[in-house]
């Protein structure tokens, strides 16, 4: 018997604690009131940003933040992004993380709690799940008690208006990728050409019901990475939803708290009422301290902070607040906040500085882009007279929205000749290719040296583009070979 | 844990009520009852989505049976409900693609070649064409980009045996070179000098020193007044006193710096020795027009185009 009894001494609760649903309690409240503010501001853009028109004139679609695969382009307002810039979304995303880290060195996983897709519908899927089945005690009996008429009404309705929310989600997410009054017309009126739409919305339908109305927490204590790499991007610093021991304990009913007072015994606030767990999205007990489970959404601080102010105590019994500032005023010391230190300001520093230099490289980035290519096979030509030839491929893509006409010359190589296939030079021997609004042309590239002077190895050669309106040039290098 | 739940939980399988379930002491997790040697059997069964989704797979499975091609009969195998095959899907998808394709395919057709090289659209467009073409049906003997090999002419080059206009290239993509099935090939062929007997071997050594002239490199004897001679009675009718060569026979100019069959001293002996000439098929039954258009207006654009 002795290994079992040692077992019992050592494990007080199991090793890992047995799934169970949760039935999150209304709350309301300070940040209650900022999750409503920002879960508005956040499903407002997304289910209607699409319709938000930005006139580009007449070739190019009209559509504020347009994702257009078939034409390669990415629209946001006054920005129009070409795939061979991508990297402006690189640098968007590494800009995003950034945010991220600050955002944690400041008040912990605040993105969790208040922006993370996953919260923001979550709590729109419970917001429906209360209005129809009622609050946390209403839907426990529910759950509990036999199939009824109306436990079957309440459910179906309450599945039917989850499916309807989802099917708008996954419906607001293709029109990011087609002009969006089109689109919902088409679809409407099931017009042919659409199959991919409808099979995309089908898909994010699904995610959406399955995350938001069966999943919820378990998504982020199961499938999400952030709760653990945060666990290493948090310091003594950052501000964490805390419950503030020093004040709370030891815990005890009001009568006993109040008995204890008078005598100028030790007596704590925290009545153990428990709001503060049966409000949490995600069913932990923030007094166990700080834990993989807590998004940090402060709505136990507002379900503590209504009990406090019923008992007459001080608020913020739980509150944003550091491990450290606890222990110190345990020890009789005073808290310390530091929002500005050098981690912090790093992280600002940085993303002012990335953020600073993707601007200016935005503002300033050409209208013209040329590459050049070199024929990989052959390498090079002998020609009759002993001459050599080279062939290039020349990409010239012009993003005005007008077309432009350039003059192609290529310097570097003393008394070659420069042809372009299929463009005959003009009167002045200029060879003028022209470019579509928005367009990328690619020509042909001809140049040879004339007579048998012999050379050999390879030397470099500049093309150059010149704009032959505003007269701007933009150069690519290549090199010419011998054989 | 109290000494209630302590001796329940470790209560041998026959002891527990029925219908009640054990709670495993360490784990929290229930017991199937089953025990041996104190060691008990936890129940976890399959989550119930795992369970789902296992039952929906197999629905699908038998469904995906019946509607599509799944098992053989003796005489072939069962279609399906939507008698899907890959063949008809490849088709359904080719004639896609020529539906996309048609317009400006259509144009190309109409086109006369020309008026190809010189719209971008359409340039663009039969150089995709005609570069798909041309690594299917010439690549293997001119090479992928067209920079041929002994015996096989450098398209990208400005010396044309057959001749370099648009015209001369589709003449020679339709009908071949010395193609027999084909009446309207480029039929003539050098003579076999050497082996019929028409020059002896020093003729024939002097010849080649007067074409070597043009050689890159001078590996064998100067020209000789004899050797001029014997080339202009000999050769000059095709190949032209000047050497400049004559595509309407298909005679290569020679004196230049361009060598179908190599500069060296036995290589020219060896060509004017046997004669004859490379042999090319004509492509007008296999290819339709529009591809040997596009494959022209490719070649053309190559560099060397006249």
């Amino acid at each position: 018997m002795s290994s079992a009894e040692t077992h019992d001494t050592l494990l007080d609760e199991p090793i890992v604690e047995a799934a169970h649903k949760i039935y999150p309690k209304k709350v309301d409240g300070h940040f209650r009131r900022i999750k409503w503010g920002i879960q508005f501001a956040t499903l407002a853009i997304y289910y209607f940003l699409p319709f938000v028109r930005w006139p580009r004139g007449a070739d190019a679609p009209s559509q504020a933040v347009l994702v257009d695969f078939p034409h390669r382009r990415f629209y946001f307002f006054f920005i129009e992004i070409w795939p061979q810039e991508v990297y402006y979304i690189t640098g968007l995303l590494i800009l995003a993380a950034l945010t991220l880290f600050l955002m944690n060195a400041v008040a912990g996983r605040i993105w969790c709690g208040y922006m993370c897709p996953q919260t923001v519908w979550t709590d729109f899927f419970m917001t429906t799940e209360r209005w129809i089945e009622g609050d946390a005690r209403d839907r426990m009996k529910l759950d509990n008690g036999p199939w009824t008429a109306e436990k079957i009404r309440k459910k179906i309705s309450k599945h039917v208006v989850w499916l309807l929310i989802a099917w708008w989600t996954g419906g607001a997410w293709v029109l990011y990728f087609a002009d969006a009054p089109t689109l919902v017309y088409n679809l409407a009126t099931f017009q042919p050409g659409v199959g991919e739409a409808y099979l995309w919305i089908g898909i994010l339908t699904f995610t959406t019901y399955i995350f938001a109305g069966w999943m919820r927490e378990k998504l982020c204590l199961h499938a999400c990475p952030w709760p653990r790499i945060q666990a290493a991007l948090t310091d003594e610093y950052a501000l964490n939803v805390t419950y503030r021991y020093d004040r709370g304990e030891p815990r005890m009913s009001l009568k006993q708290a109040t008995a204890a007072r008078a005598a100028h015994e030790p007596s704590g606030d925290c009545v153990d009422c428990g709001q503060c767990v049966a409000v949490c999205p995600t069913g932990v007990d923030i007094r166990k301290g700080s834990q993989l489970g807590c998004i940090q959404c402060g709505l136990c601080i507002d379900a503590c902070d209504a009990i406090m102010e019923k008992i007459h105590r001080p608020e913020r019994l739980i509150g944003y607040d550091t491990e450290m500032n606890v222990k110190r005023r345990e020890c009789g010391e005073t808290s310390i906040y530091k929002p500005f230190r050098v981690r912090t300001i790093f992280y600002a520093v940085l993303i002012l500085g990335i953020g600073g230099f993707m601007s200016a490289a935005l503002a300033t980035r050409g209208d013209t882009h040329v590459t050049v290519q070199h024929d990989r096979n052959p390498l090079t030509v002998r020609l009759k007279d002993g001459g050599v030839r080279n062939g290039y491929t020349l990409r010239i893509a012009n993003k005005k929205s007008e077309a432009r006409r350039f003059a192609i010359s290529v310097s570097g190589l003393s008394g070659a000749q420069t042809e372009v296939v299929g463009v005959a030079p003009d009167a002045t021997g200029k060879v003028l290719i022209e470019v579509g609004p928005d367009q990328t042309r690619e020509a042909r590239v001809l140049v040879s040296t004339r007579g048998a002077g012999e050379k050999k190895g390879q030397a470099p050669v500049v093309f150059a583009t010149t704009d032959a309106g505003s007269g701007a040039a933009v150069e690519a290098k290549d090199v010419f070979i011998w054989p | 844990m109290s000494e209630d739940t302590f001796d329940k939980a470790h209560a041998a399988p026959g002891q527990a009520g029925p219908g009640k379930v054990k709670i495993d002491r360490v784990s929290g997790t229930p017991t199937t009852g089953h025990e041996w040697d104190g060691i008990e059997e936890l129940n976890t069964p399959l989550p119930r989505w795992w369970v789902w989704t296992f039952w929906i797979t197999a629905i699908w499975g038998l469904a995906y049976m019946v509607a599509y091609p799944a098992w053989p009969t003796l005489s072939g195998g069962t279609q399906g409900l939507f008698a899907w095959s890959s063949r008809t899907q490849i088709a359904d998808e080719v004639a896609d693609l020529q539906k996309t394709r048609g317009p400006v395919l259509d144009k190309i057709k109409d086109a006369p070649l020309d008026k190809i090289e010189s719209d971008p659209e359409l340039l663009a467009a039969a150089r995709m064409v005609g570069k798909v073409a041309f690594a299917t049906n010439c690549a293997s003997c001119h090479g992928a980009g067209g920079q041929g090999a002994k015996g096989y002419a450098n398209l990208n080059d400005d010396d044309w045996i057959w001749g370099g206009k648009l015209a001369d290239v589709k003449q020679t993509i339709e009908h071949g070179v010395r193609w027999e099935a084909d009446k309207a090939t480029h039929a003539t062929a050098m003579p076999a000098f050497g082996r019929d007997g028409l020059l002896t071997p020093e003729q024939i050594s002097l010849i080649a020193d007067h074409v070597r002239t043009y050689a890159e490199t001078p590996d064998s004897d100067a020209p000789t007044p004899a050797g001029e001679k014997l080339y202009a009675d000999n050769c000059a009718s095709c190949h032209g006193v000047d050497g400049k060569g004559n595509a309407e026979m298909g005679a290569p100019a020679l004196f230049d710096r361009v060598w179908l069959y190599g500069s060296d001293k036995p290589a020219i002996v060896a060509r004017i020795v046997n004669g004859g000439g490379a042999v090319m098929p004509s492509w007008k039954d296999k290819l339709d027009d529009t591809t040997i258009k596009a494959l022209t207006v490719y070649v053309h654009s190559l560099g060397g185009g006249q």
